[in-house]
């Protein structure tokens, strides 16, 4: 393997410029990683010839002085953004041979900028997972193993593919949508950094909805840095989305310092959980000292709604994407199956119960239900209550602190199918990322140490709303101080 | 609020999901547990909370009313499964 491949994005950026290599010894490096990992089945759709053509651009335009910020850098696309021209899938059947006319406006901002996609990331379908076993083009397998086994483990989801392609080294970072910890989760279980920024920080416009009052796009990259390099990219105000926050959009990456002298961390009681892993408690008292030693005070602090963040996550979400979820009907695009002689009724039927997985089956009952007469405000009232509650909970907290340090995950990576036979088992995986999702608050992943596996760890920074670069220099304290990841072994090649 | 057989049914109706008989009991077991399991929220006192209906709180101006987009009914058509005339097709709806 080339070394071109293991590099930040910020030493991408200066090799190209300085002529070290071109954007096509770039790219093909990681388009050669990419054909090696099919084994992990990361991408949906591979789009490496385009990417190579891109990358010749790349080259004469950082010739000429005109290229963009991410001239010539690989990225993924998680598979959940419509791109002009390439398949978009969702994951899902149900949108069997949708290929789009149009462009997201994170994807759009990508490609101004000069960021080359090497194809479509696989995810849990429609983002409903935390595994990436939803997939209707089956699970990834994740490039980590446990110390001494050779079992194949989770990525994380929904954004798995995104995850795992990062921490392969099959592109430099990769997009990521966060519903109640889709992007920070799999960052975790993958080893690498995972941000999800303030609620309308980036538009939602061409992303396929799941939750719109939860969804966020963000990214997913080996260095704190490189995660504040593509979202400077990737945020700004869109009209085309009506919760796009009208906000200038800082310069994170040129901002970050990790120093914390000033700042004020809390660490919130009620993220102590039953079954919680020994060492990952002691990895979050760790991170607290990191954090002191990087200038913080540390304080407790108390949310008292945590525990019912999840339950009002699994009222709220499967709402939104029951009334989301049902434009797919077989008539303007996607998967239509008409039985013998059936009725545009039957057509619709047939087509949603032969196009969606038992997993986003399950969810559009659940939502229809909660949602059905009777039973609103018993359900989706009271949750939206709770949630106003959950949101009132972070205002208090972050009266007497600036930022939030809660571990990422209650574990790391489980093996493929480990977790399949009970979904309250499986939503319990968010239990700490859910919380700040319902309050919109930015937070990020940040990876922290190992458990007694070794399998990787990370811990969560949240910070007030706006607050992305408070949270990106606590990311970066940790980051700073913490033993740097392993870089996977490549058993897959 | 249990959920039997029926509410399975119905719920499937107005989720335009077919359900196959052989599904329903499995179905309603999952609903179950899972709404079993959400019920934990009916503890929580709410009294006097008004529902969250935005989560960042920001104040967006009224835009003009005016056309920004179209003339692009083929790109629209494109993506489906079946057209005719400009239209989508469906089944034969009326007899």
């Amino acid at each position: 393997m080339s070394d071109l491949t293991g590099m930040s994005v910020a030493a991408m950026q200066a090799g190209l410029r300085s002529g070290a290599f071109s954007a096509a010894e770039l790219v093909g490096a990681h388009v050669a990683a990419a054909e090696a990992a099919r084994p992990l089945n990361l991408f949906i759709t591979e789009t490496f010839e385009a990417a190579m053509e891109a990358a010749r651009a790349a080259d004469q335009a950082l010739a000429a002085g005109t290229a963009g910020p991410l001239a010539g850098i690989p990225i993924g696309i998680k598979d959940l953004f419509a791109t002009r021209g390439v398949r978009t899938t969702a994951a899902s059947r149900i949108l069997d041979g949708f290929t789009p006319t149009y462009e997201s406006h994170v994807t759009a901002r990508l490609q101004a900028a000069g960021a080359i996609s090497l194809g479509k990331l696989n995810l849990d379908e429609f983002a409903m997972g935390s595994s990436n076993e939803t997939s209707a083009f089956g699970p990834v397998v994740s490039p980590i193993r446990a110390a001494g086994s050779d079992a194949a483990l989770v990525p994380g989801g929904s954004s798995g593919g995104s995850s795992a392609a990062v921490a392969a080294r099959v592109v430099a970072a990769a997009t990521g949508t966060d519903t109640g910890g889709s992007i920070r989760q799999p960052a975790a279980f993958c080893g690498i950094a995972g941000i999800k920024p303030t609620y309308g920080r980036c538009s939602r416009w061409g992303i396929i909805a799941f939750a719109s009052s939860l969804d966020q796009a963000g990214v997913l990259a080996r260095s704190v840095t490189d995660c504040a390099l593509l979202l400077e990219a990737m945020a700004g105000f869109d009209p085309r989305d009506s919760t796009s926050l009208d906000a200038p959009v800082p310069a994170w990456s040129a901002a970050l310092t990790g120093d914390l002298r000033g700042r004020r961390v809390g660490i919130p009681r009620e993220y102590r959980v039953d079954g919680m892993d020994a060492g990952l408690d002691r990895l979050w008292q760790q991170g607290a000292e990191w954090l002191r030693d990087a200038g913080a005070e540390i304080v407790e602090v108390s949310l008292p709604h945590t525990a019912q963040a999840l339950p009002t996550y699994y009222i709220v979400a499967p709402a939104e994407a029951s009334s989301n979820l049902a434009r797919y009907d077989g008539v303007r695009y996607g998967l239509r199956v008409v039985p013998d002689g059936g009725s545009l009724a039957d057509m619709y039927e047939a087509t949603r119960a032969a196009g969606f997985g038992p997993e986003v089956r399950r969810r559009i009952m659940i939502g229809t239900y909660v949602l059905s007469a009777g039973y609103y405000d018993a359900y989706y009232l009271k949750a939206q209550k709770v949630r106003a509650l959950i949101a009132r909970d972070f205002a208090e907290a972050f009266a007497r602190c600036d930022l939030l340090l809660t571990p990422t995950a209650p574990t790391g990576a489980f093996p493929l199918g480990a977790r399949n036979a009970d979904p309250i088992a499986m939503y319990l995986n968010d239990v700490f990322t859910v919380p700040s999702s319902l309050a919109g608050l930015p937070a990020m992943s940040v990876p922290a140490g190992t458990d007694s596996a070794g399998l990787p760890l990370g811990l969560q920074l949240i910070g007030r709303p706006l607050d992305e670069a408070g949270v990106l220099d606590a990311a970066r304290a940790i980051e700073q101080r913490a033993p740097a990841p392993a870089t996977p072994e490549p058993w897959w090649r | 609020m249990a959920v039997d057989a029926e509410t399975v049914a119905r719920v499937a109706r107005l989720a335009r999901l077919r359900v196959g008989d052989e599904d329903v009991a499995r179905l309603a077991a999952e609903l179950n547990r899972i709404l079993g399991w959400i019920d934990q929220l009916q503890a929580v006192d709410t009294e006097g909370v008004a529902p969250l209906d935005q989560v960042i709180p920001f104040a967006r101006g009224w835009r003009e009313d005016e056309v920004t987009d179209g003339g692009i009914a083929a790109d629209i058509l494109v993506n489906a499964p079946a057209s005719a005339h400009g239209f989508f097709a469906v089944p034969r709806v009326i007899e």
